[in-house]
């Protein structure tokens, strides 16, 4: 049963919050020991959240739009007095005061957090491997990676433990293992959605969005999560436009391109790229032009993001310093005791982010790392709006292969970073993105076809994609 | 020995009266108990973001337009990266490239000082040092409290156009003046909303190259700026002289025992890596926030100076003294609006005197003070009818300041009122002349020394008759007559 | 580009605030050697008449009212300390000024 149907009958009480939540709660203890897609499991809260609203039902309140849907959420989104992790040993323990904006939004429309999921510690990885709590496993195939960062979500989503789940994308962290779990997962615009709750990375580029099985079930959610929020500076101070009564409105006269530059190159399996063009007939088909077209300067978005978004997260990150929360590491004086903690509690991938990216900003090299990389963001900006003139949308691999082995990339993590070069130019521009599953490849494992659209091009965006997954 | 010259840069920053800190609405409050004004923001709790306070804007701008700063088109934030305990995002988030105002000036007793620009940043929390006597190298831990963390710094920096400790002091006073007119601190040094670090160096005369500069920190008093500047320019003029260099450092002011010290940072730690706060946005006035700035600016301590030595005959120093404290200028203001009797001149001299001692003693504010403006010019025109004398005026005046009493209320209470009804005067006059026959006797007998002597005598016997209440004027007048 | 000596990771340890051991300092010097020459392809494009960019969203002045609203309860604040004394954050000394 799809959110919606759920919602549905909730809504007209003719199934219980109760029984759905438990029902879902099973298959995670069924899953989890193997997948370990849960930091935490929140079983008793998620019951009594499922009781809070099938009694609201009982009263004749409406408990919303996601009402006694189990949903999971990333374990970088703040939850008043619940862990809230990062999957890193430096806030193990920590129970923020407060929760994340969208959170509270998805409570207040009725839906029941069944978990805070697994991922690459402070959403640094594409595999889930970088977790301080162990690697989650992808559910098509154990031997696999999830993707990452947002991989635990992804694994939940696949694996039935929710039909919903957040994620955070700083450089593809939902859309990429979206596509290697083969569920839906979406980027929305930067601004659509709150960030205040969200555990920063690089805030010029994180943005939460919703993973779910189909796409309606994920603009039902994007619906719940857009919208202006006065704690969050760079949030969109305008209406959210519902997408739910937009998605089936096909693709009759939309103009879509293939990105070059985003399926040329080494590392693109054929079965990838063979999706890809499979999704462009589709969509002629039904309606739509297909050119190619080429958007030059996103071939270095891939190294003005291994600037920009380490020299923000050396920064964000300097506040775990065992001062005020999270772990404390002993030492004589207190930047001692800063450094041993910072050493102890940060895994490898974060600290050699937090290295890059402080040797990017630092003085004498600011000019040509980090200046540099925000003047190639201005022009993958340009050129990106120069092919929206003519284009309603884009369309391209989500990631060049489907899911790895575990441990494949790990020992090389430029290696690593290249399974996001489709992904990131999406980030860099603060435009819009999804991954919709587009058949299967190698091993019998998922792929996702990414669906590009430009700032607030969800509707859209959101109508193609959903015209790819009918064509199935 | 060579002759040298100073030239002196200062770095101001004032706390901003805001009700609220700068990125979150957290109070904004001196003295609360510790970490009780703290929230996710401003203590950098993970996923928390900031907001600016729209009202630190508008005090900016106020600023602006008073010392003629420049107000560009766009300003950014950024983030300026270090590790201290008291920073709870460990980065200061302040305005670095693009500063909301650049490109003023201040006139000034001894010259024109250039403001380079004045911009916005958040204040540190506090840290307390635990044994040692206090003292932070000694200390054998210290405990941090963050109401002060976010708090709504304005940084002033101006020109090193300053050339002697006298003109630094002036130049502080006068930008004390000016923030306390338009509202937007409260200054006090002493608790330090306002706190002065200065950029010293000499050259020798003549020569147009800058000096090697020291920064000089913790001055707590005007007093003790131009102590330390005074201190650090002999410093260095003898350091020159005796062929030593000049090390470019950080140095830190001690009132005990009135020198400077080198502070110890450490190496590279200079290396801040700003970058652009990417959780805000520009601010960008708007020409309607200009407006209304520019349409709600007060008067001026420079102009108001000069408006009230022109219309109430007082001293240029009279006129400082009394814009230097919040609000007396408006009360003297008000008072002498309310009077009926005594001129402006004798306001200045009751709320510049025990006035503004009462405000010191007290902490307190003029528009609180339990007798009002009118109130004060009641107990003018009480002096000036001759109904008490001054130093009975003073005494009515502390009662005054001390309990929601009017004047005319405790001179009648207190039965002060002065007597100065001549025909009473007389019979009294009369009395103590014939109960004092000898002295009046040997007042007619006495040489010029003797006749003033005894003079003296039956006026202080007819004082005593009257119990201090008869008007020494007309006292004087009926013994003239008597003595003849 | 100049290649990345062991002494320059050094001193980005050093600012980065992180107690890195030797094996740590080697292993950074080479992998982020690889990943700066990665990075460094951008430095060849021609970027003089391009402004940068800081920031996806071309909004201005967004501002929020001079209003209070509640702090945090201090015990919840300080619940969260890993040393707490005085209702204060306990930390061992300071050794150098700001």
């Amino acid at each position: 049963m799809s959110a919606l149907e759920l919602a549905a009958a909730v809504r007209a009480g003719t199934r219980s919050a109760r029984e759905v939540v438990d029902e879902h709660l099973a298959v995670v203890a069924a899953r989890d020991d193997e997948l370990n897609a849960c930091n935490l499991v929140m079983d008793d809260a998620a019951r009594a959240a499922a009781d809070a609203v099938d009694a609201a039902v009982a009263r004749g309140d409406d408990p919303g739009p996601l009402a006694g849907v189990p949903i999971a959420l990333k374990d970088n989104l703040c939850t008043r007095g619940v862990p809230t992790t990062c999957s890193s040993k430096i806030l193990e323990g920590w129970l923020p005061p407060y929760t994340a904006t969208v959170v509270e939004r998805v409570l207040a429309a009725g839906a029941v957090p069944v978990a805070k999921t697994n991922l690459d510690e402070f959403a640094m990885g594409s595999s889930t491997e970088n977790s301080a709590f162990g690697p989650t496993r992808n559910p098509r195939d154990p031997s696999r990676v999830p993707g990452g960062s947002s991989g635990g979500s992804a694994a939940a989503v696949a694996a039935g433990y929710a039909p919903l789940a957040l994620g955070s994308d700083t450089g593809g962290s939902i859309r990429q293992p979206a596509a290697l779990c083969g569920v839906v997962g979406v980027k929305p615009t930067y601004g659509l959605v709150s960030r205040y709750g969200l555990i920063a990375f690089a805030s010029s580029l994180d943005q939460i969005g919703p993973f779910a099985t189909s796409v309606t079930d994920a603009a039902l959610l994007l619906d719940v999560i857009a919208g202006h929020d006065p704690m969050d500076s760079t949030s969109i101070d305008a209406p959210h436009e519902p997408l739910l009564p937009v998605v089936d409105r096909g693709v009759e006269g939309l103009r879509i391109a293939l990105v070059d530059e985003l399926i040329e190159g080494e590392g693109f399996q054929p079965e990838v790229l063979d999706a890809v063009d499979r999704a462009a007939r589709a969509l002629e088909k039904a309606g739509a032009t297909v050119d190619r077209v080429s958007v030059p300067s996103a071939r270095y978005g891939l190294s003005a993001y291994y600037v920009i978004a380490p020299a923000e997260a050396s920064s964000n990150l300097a506040r775990y310093d065992g001062v005020r929360y999270g772990l404390r590491v002993a030492g004589e004086d207190v930047a001692t005791m800063n450094a041993r903690t910072r050493d102890a509690g940060f895994g490898p991938e974060v600290k050699r982010r937090i290295m890059l990216g402080t040797y990017a900003l630092s003085a004498g090299y600011y000019d040509a790392f980090y200046g540099q990389a925000q003047r190639v963001r201005t022009l993958i900006i340009r050129d990106f709006a120069r092919v929206y003139e003519q284009y309603d949308a884009l369309l391209s691999p989500t990631s060049p292969t489907v899911a790895f082995e575990l441990g494949a990339k790990s020992a090389d993590p430029l290696a690593m970073y290249l399974s996001d070069v489709c992904t990131i130019p999406t980030n860099l521009a603060g435009h819009a993105a999804m991954s919709v599953p587009y058949g299967t490849g190698e091993g019998g494992l998922p792929i996702g076809v990414q669906v590009l659209a430009p700032a607030l091009g969800e509707p859209v965006m959101f109508r193609v994609a959903r015209v790819l997954e009918e064509s199935q | 020995m060579s002759e040298y010259e100073p030239v002196i840069g200062l770095e101001v920053h004032c706390e901003l009266a805001t009700a609220t800190k700068l990125f979150c609405g957290c109070a904004n409050e001196f003295g609360a108990e510790p970490n009780t004004h703290v929230c996710p923001v401003c203590l950098g709790l993970p996923g928390s973001l900031p907001v600016l306070n729209e009202r630190t804007v508008e005090y900016a701008l106020r600023f602006a337009e008073a010392v003629n700063l420049r107000v560009p088109e766009r300003s950014t934030f950024s983030r300026k990266n270090y590790f201290y305990p008291d920073m709870p995002k460990d980065y200061q988030v302040s305005q670095y490239d693009e500063p909301i105002t650049i490109d003023g000036w201040l006139d000034v007793d001894g010259g024109r000082v250039g403001i380079e620009r004045a911009h916005l940043e958040e204040d540190t929390g506090k840290t307390q040092h635990v044994g040692g006597g206090g003292r932070i190298h000694e200390a054998d831990h210290s405990l941090v409290d963050y109401n002060r963390a976010g708090v709504p710094l304005m940084e002033i920096v101006s020109r090193p156009d300053i050339t002697s400790a006298e003109q630094a002091r002036a130049y502080v006073a006068e930008l004390r003046a000016v923030l306390l007119a338009i509202g937007v601190s409260d200054v006090k040094m002493e608790e330090g909303s306002m706190r002065v670090d200065a950029n010293v160096s000499v050259r020798p005369v003549g020569t147009s190259e800058l000096g090697t500069k020291v920064e000089v920190k913790n001055m707590n008093s005007l007093r003790s700026l131009g102590r330390a500047i005074e201190y650090e320019i002999e410093r260095q003029t003898i350091a020159l002289d005796t062929g030593e260099r000049i090390v470019q450092e950080t140095r830190h002011w001690d009132e005990a025992d009135g020198r400077t010290h080198s502070m110890r940072t450490k190496e590279g730690s200079s290396d801040y890596r700003y970058f652009p706060e990417p959780d805000l946005v520009p601010v960008a006035p708007t020409a309607e926030m200009r407006a209304a700035v520019a349409g709600s600016m007060p008067e001026l301590p420079a102009a108001r100076r000069a408006r009230l030595q022109g219309e109430w005959g007082i001293s240029d120093s009279e006129a400082r003294v009394l814009l230097g404290t919040e609000g007396l200028a408006d009360y003297a203001e008000a008072a002498v609006v309310a009077l009926d009797g005594g001129t402006p001149r004798d306001v200045v001299n009751w709320a510049n005197g025990d006035v503004l001692g009462h405000l010191n003693e007290t902490g307190l504010s003029p528009v609180v003070l339990p007798l009002a403006p009118d109130g004060l010019a009641e107990l003018v025109a009480l002096v000036a009818a001759g109904t008490i004398s001054r130093s009975q005026a003073k005494d009515v005046l502390a009662e005054c300041l001390s309990e929601p009493k009017r004047p005319k209320q405790v001179v009648e209470e207190r039965g002060l009122s002065q007597v100065s009804d001549a025909g009473e005067l007389e019979t009294v006059v009369d009395r103590v002349l014939a109960d004092n026959a000898d002295a009046l006797a040997d007042y007619h007998a006495g040489d010029d020394k003797a006749r003033k002597k005894k003079r003296g005598f039956l006026m202080g016997e007819v004082m005593k008759a009257l119990q201090g209440r008869g008007n020494p004027q007309v006292v004087n007048q009926l013994l003239d007559q008597k003595l003849g | 580009m100049s290649r990345l000596t062991r002494a320059d990771v050094d001193h980005v340890a050093t600012l980065a605030r992180l107690a890195l051991t030797d094996d740590e300092i080697e292993h950074f010097t080479a992998q982020l050697e690889v990943i700066l020459e990665h990075a460094a392809q951008i430095a060849a494009l021609d970027t003089r008449d391009v402004p940068p960019t800081a920031h996806p969203l071309p909004v201005v002045n967004v501002l929020r009212a001079d209003e209070v609203r509640p702090s945090l309860p201090r015990d919840e604040v300080l619940a969260m300390a890993p040393a707490a004394e005085d209702g204060r954050f306990r930390v061992p000394r300071i050794l150098d000024a700001p």
